[in-house]
């Protein structure tokens, strides 16, 4: 019997980014379509940033979870078309980034405060970070260092 | 010349740009001047190799002869490589660097903006991809050139040779070419020519703010995109960047 597509969604809500743990696959926007085609289920995935190194262990974390849950015939098609932005953050992810201290991405180019003091009073160190979706910030007020997610 | 031989050059040409260049700037990880900047540099290098993946991938579909973005990338030799010679001039300093940086990175955006409207899909979704990471680069590389250039009498005198060193590299990015007209005429590629002046005023407008002067002198050296004549560095280059794949073929990891 196939597994509802609801059903898959919310697996894929269970297989966390692999460089940022705290949020999902689901959460960070990349799971673009789930949908049977005839007896394959095929699942399209877009990067976030094109060289993002996580990309191929994305593909393969999505993989081994359905395959667990036992879908055996299945493809993942990567679509670079729309491109990924920042604004496919799910609500949920937003604020799981910013209880684990990173800075959810925000239109007006920078962080809205300082994730652990909430001080407003924070300055970019660099553009960019630990990982290609990050940027480099710091806190005036406690003075801590904290990552933006860059808004894209 | 036919259009689809044409269209494999012109995307060769992409694909080699990102490479070399991604290549080059990796060349700096570990060794940045800071630690910040080491980060930095690394992730645009990251990017540029994201982006010749997809264009050196769709080069090999076109082709039609089997071969992946990895052979094209490890397995030609320095002639069959399409790149602007800009891209492979050697790092130099971090100033060097950067100028070279910049002076890519906006004709780079002006390439890509042109190419989102391409007739070919393919080209306009890798291209939309693109612009918005070289739209990250540019105002990094623009900010760096203009703190470096309006900065230390070290600094600015570094900056001033370093785009008395690149600018005559510069022409080559407008020079059209036989492909390049064929991909203006087929609606894949926007008209070189018509890059020129938005690039002019782009430029002049960070090295104004950045302090430098732009030299007179319009010669341009010629022959990387081509493949004619590209300069000693390449060769060198390639020698480090594809001898894993040339030693143990078929290597992965």
């Amino acid at each position: 019997m196939k597994p509802e597509v609801e059903e898959i969604w919310r697996w894929l809500d269970a297989v966390p980014d692999p460089e940022i743990p705290v949020i999902s696959v689901v959460d960070l926007g990349i799971v673009r379509d789930v949908a049977w085609q005839g007896e394959t289920l095929e699942v399209a995935v877009t990067p976030t940033y094109s060289g993002c190194p996580a990309t191929t262990v994305i593909s393969l974390d999505i993989e081994t979870a359905l395959r667990d849950r036992g879908v055996k015939d299945l493809r993942i098609r990567t679509q670079i078309s729309p491109p990924w932005t920042s604004e496919w953050l799910s609500d949920k992810g937003r604020a799981r980034l910013l209880e684990c201290g990173i800075a959810p991405p925000r239109a007006a180019g920078g962080p809205e405060h300082c994730p652990r003091c909430r001080s407003t009073d924070v300055v970019r160190v660099s553009q960019f970070g630990s990982t290609p979706c990050k940027a480099h910030w710091r806190c005036k007020d406690c003075l801590e260092p904290f990552d933006y997610f860059k808004c894209i | 010349m036919e259009r689809d031989a044409a269209y494999f050059e012109f995307l060769c040409r992409m694909g080699d740009n990102a490479l070399v260049l991604g290549h080059r700037v990796s060349e700096w990880c570990g060794m940045g001047p800071v630690l910040e900047e080491d980060i930095a540099l690394a992730n645009i290098a990251l990017d540029l190799i994201g982006q010749t993946q997809m264009w050196l991938g769709l080069a090999g579909e076109v082709e039609g002869k089997g071969r992946s973005a990895d052979d094209l990338a490890m397995l030609r030799d320095v002639w069959d490589f399409r790149n602007l010679l800009l891209v492979e001039q050697p790092n130099g300093d971090f100033g060097q660097t950067m100028m070279r940086q910049f002076l890519f990175d906006a004709w780079h955006l002006a390439m890509l903006r042109g190419l989102e409207q391409s007739s070919e899909p393919r080209v306009a979704e890798i291209a939309a991809k693109a612009v918005k990471e070289i739209t990250y680069h540019v105002e990094r590389s623009a900010d760096t050139v203009i703190g470096l250039g309006d900065g230390t009498t070290e600094s600015h005198a570094r900056m001033q040779n370093a785009l008395d060193l690149l600018w005559p590299y510069v022409g080559e990015m407008f020079a059209a070419d036989a492909v390049d007209e064929m991909m203006a005429a087929e609606g894949i590629a926007p008209d070189l020519a018509a890059l020129r002046q938005g690039y002019d005023g782009e430029v002049a407008r960070v090295m104004k703010a950045a302090t430098l002067s732009i030299p007179e002198s319009g010669f341009a050296h010629k022959g990387g995109k081509s493949g004619f004549q590209h300069s000693e560095h390449l060769g060198h280059m390639l020698t480090q960047m594809q001898w894993l794949q040339r030693a143990y073929p078929g290597a992965a990891w």
